[in-house]
């Protein structure tokens, strides 16, 4: 069973790296790449993690923790953050429930920015090298992470997946997580932003229903808009719905097959 | 059962077991906010099953659950928010989740080292 989350994965993640092909990406291989976020070494090894604690013994005694549950993934989480800015690199989470068009999304903005700004995305699935073929053909270097049967990417995963991305200093990082719209919202991945994407084939009052994911979220990119004169959707009450979750969000509408609405996404990386 | 509470409940045995390796566990005090997402009885009927073959295992689980608070940006006042929706008795809906959120494990009680 998963160690954070009970997702019964049945050993650990598995990673794939797919390199863009040589003509998509300026990549300087000059550049020097320290090992790793590294996840499993100062932290994990410290003494003081246990020697302070005390040793009763025949009686009971009361051990205050005080620890946040999910402490261990956000202390990874903030190593990879670190390890990010120190590089310059501008890392996204990417969330929605299956289906809702992340990944061509993402296909359209490499293929739109990869000329003038280097981008490369780790690939969160339970199965399948699927995604990261198509990112790597619009010319991403791309990750795979395949879960098995696990729901989301968390930080040591995200920690891996970055050394093996070795994504040049400067460059944007897209995160691709798990489809879904409900366990992802727990897990910081060290990413500067959280953009959750949702599509109007999906209902209006998706934040209603999923209020932790879109409460998280800095930026929501309703897709598919072509497909507004054919589905029952009302822009209007899905951002009256966000907003009500998150004071304030964005919404950019956009359709990532179409092309509509892609600069105002286009502008809001460049501000991220 | 929702994995959500599965998860929470092996992170906290993972996080117990990485701090008090040695030890039998015979109470476990967490803290799990109204407004966390997480539920209580679910973490309840996990954790047994997740603690077997652990320190907790046998451990009687203690949970407190800290009520929701909002933080009204109209009119600056907070107030109790009974879910993740709240809106502010001033009628504002502009409203940020200030408290309810907590996820904590506050202590355990141990009886002895092994």
């Amino acid at each position: 069973m998963c160690e954070t989350c009970g997702c019964d994965a049945a050993g650990a993640p598995r990673l794939t790296t797919l390199p863009a092909p040589d003509h998509a990406l300026g990549r300087d291989t000059a550049l020097g790449h320290d090992p790793a976020p590294g996840r499993d070494t100062a932290h994990d090894n410290d003494p003081a993690h246990d020697h302070d604690r005390p040793h009763g013994r025949d009686h009971a005694h009361v051990v205050p923790l005080g620890q946040r549950v999910l402490a261990h993934n956000d202390d990874l989480a903030g190593r990879n953050r670190a390890w990010l800015a120190e590089r310059g690199v501008l890392a996204l989470n990417m969330m929605s429930s299956p289906g809702s068009g992340k990944t061509t999304l993402l296909e359209r903005t490499v293929a739109d920015l990869g000329p003038s700004r280097p981008v490369s995305v780790i690939e969160g699935d339970q199965e399948t090298l699927l995604d990261a073929r198509r990112l790597a053909a619009a010319g991403a270097r791309t990750v795979q992470v395949n879960t098995g049967s696990g729901c989301h990417l968390d930080a040591a995963m995200v920690a891996d997946a970055l050394t093996a991305l070795e994504a040049p200093d400067g460059s944007t990082v897209f995160i691709e997580n798990v489809g879904n719209l409900v366990c992802p919202a727990l897990f910081d991945l060290g990413e500067r932003a959280r953009v959750v994407l949702m599509s109007v084939t999906e209902g209006a009052d998706k934040p209603l229903k999923y209020p932790h994911m879109f409460r998280g979220a800095d930026v929501l990119l309703l897709n598919k808009i072509d497909l507004l004169p054919y589905v029952d959707f009302d822009v209007d009450a899905c951002r009256d719905a966000a907003r009500r979750v998150r004071p304030g969000l964005s919404l950019l509408p956009v359709s990532a097959t179409r092309g509509d609405g892609l600069d105002s996404w286009y502008d809001w990386l460049a501000d991220a | 059962m929702s994995v959500h509470e599965l998860a929470v409940t092996e992170s906290v045995i993972a996080a117990i077991s990485m701090q008090l390796p040695d030890s039998q566990v015979a109470v476990v005090h967490l803290e799990i906010g109204r407004l966390s997402g997480v539920m209580p009885d679910a973490v309840r009927f996990c954790f047994e099953l997740a603690g077997e073959g652990t320190c907790v295992e046998g451990a009687r689980l203690d949970i407190t659950e800290p009520e929701g608070t909002g933080s009204c940006a109209s009119c600056g006042t907070s107030f109790p928010a009974r879910d993740a929706l709240a809106v502010c008795p001033c009628g504002s809906a502009d409203v940020t989740i200030s408290g309810g959120a907590e996820l904590t494990i506050k202590a355990v009680e141990v009886t002895d080292d092994v």
